[in-house]
């Protein structure tokens, strides 16, 4: 189950990534699959983190709290939050196999973040879906 | 699930090293890092137990260069080898390109190995895919322990217990002196990206 995106989508997506929330303020935000490969990752140049070893516990982690949904009868659970001191983690699932991770400070509003996830999600939704077809 | 970013002219493959608790899957890894790490920019990321055991996995991101005009980008990862963390390997094995499975050579061990296989099958099966199909090595790990005195299974034996239908690519190694460690990683990176040619076409 191989898949490749083309040099238009993946700029899409980075331009959703940048728009939505590099330039409001949130340090990096990257869109992982769930094998935790990485499809596009941005940062504001100012925070940088080890993206690669981030998205393999990302997508460890996020499969380890769908296995502990499922114990307790729900579906699903379609975002994690974790709370830091200086930087905090937002996890939200896109379709069914890939993941937005945003790394914000205490700038940025946990609710506002929230808001702009789930209308990031939505545009993502319409580059990602054709181009991948499980 | 490889993932090829064509605008990076980038392919990211993930290959599992699976098999027995105490086969020698990690050091496997702290094997590659130490001899590779002018490669790997990064630290290799474990998460273990108190008792020095794998809890969840190991995860080494690896810069192959390039391939036919593509940058290759091997992320390995090890399962946690004991019976009780199913669930945790099931999860490693989501997107898997390539694996290999280390088995102990000691005689004690035997049983383990065969176990562990057939759990790898159960588990790629969950996914819907084939251990016959997915690109696969074996390795007979600690073949040194044999200078010590320790009764080890015959290679014949190994091959007749794991490989009779398999048919898989297989090395003797010691994944703590290193020998036959940087092969295993050469063969299953070229057999995964063979088959990843294959599936592209």
């Amino acid at each position: 189950m191989t898949y490749a995106l083309e040099q238009s989508q993946l700029d899409g997506i980075e331009s959703i990534l940048q728009e939505d929330f590099i330039d409001l303020g949130v340090h990096c935000a990257f869109l992982i699959d769930m094998a935790g490969n990485i499809i596009a990752s941005l940062d504001n140049a100012r925070h940088k983190h080890d993206v690669y070893s981030l998205a393999a516990l990302a997508a460890g982690n996020f499969g380890a709290v769908s296995a502990m949904a499922k114990m307790i009868g729900e579906e699903d659970f379609s975002l994690l939050f974790h709370k830091g001191t200086a930087e905090s983690i937002h996890f939200s699932k896109v379709m069914n196999e890939f993941l937005l991770i945003t790394i914000f400070g205490k700038e940025v509003s946990l609710g506002f973040l929230r808001l702009k996830v789930s209308e990031a999600i939505e545009k993502i939704k319409t580059i990602l879906e054709p181009a991948y077809a499980p | 699930m490889a993932f090829i970013n064509l605008k990076k002219r980038e392919v990211q493959v993930k290959i599992v090293y699976y098999g027995p608790g105490r086969g020698g899957k990690t050091t496997n890894l702290e094997y590659i890092y130490n001899k590779f790490n002018q490669r790997i920019q990064t630290q290799m990321v474990t998460i273990k137990t108190q008792g020095d055991r794998t809890l969840f996995f190991d995860f080494l991101p690896f810069d192959m260069g390039k391939i036919k005009g593509y940058d290759v980008k091997v992320q390995l990862y090890t399962v946690p080898g004991q019976v009780k963390y199913n669930a945790t390997r099931k999860l490693v094995l989501r997107g898997v390109d390539g694996v290999v499975f280390v088995a102990d050579s000691m005689t004690v061990r035997r049983k383990h190995n065969m176990l562990s296989l057939k759990n790898l099958q159960q588990n790629l099966a969950s996914y819907k895919k084939s251990i016959f199909k997915v690109p696969l090595v074996l390795q007979f790990n600690k073949r040194d322990l044999a200078e010590q005195g320790i009764p080890l299974l015959s290679l014949e034996t190994m091959q007749r217990d794991l490989n009779t239908h398999l048919k898989a690519p297989t090395f003797e190694a010691s994944a703590i002196v290193g020998t036959n460690v940087p092969e295993t990683l050469k063969k299953i990176i070229s057999m995964t990206m063979l088959s990843l040619e294959k599936e592209l076409k």
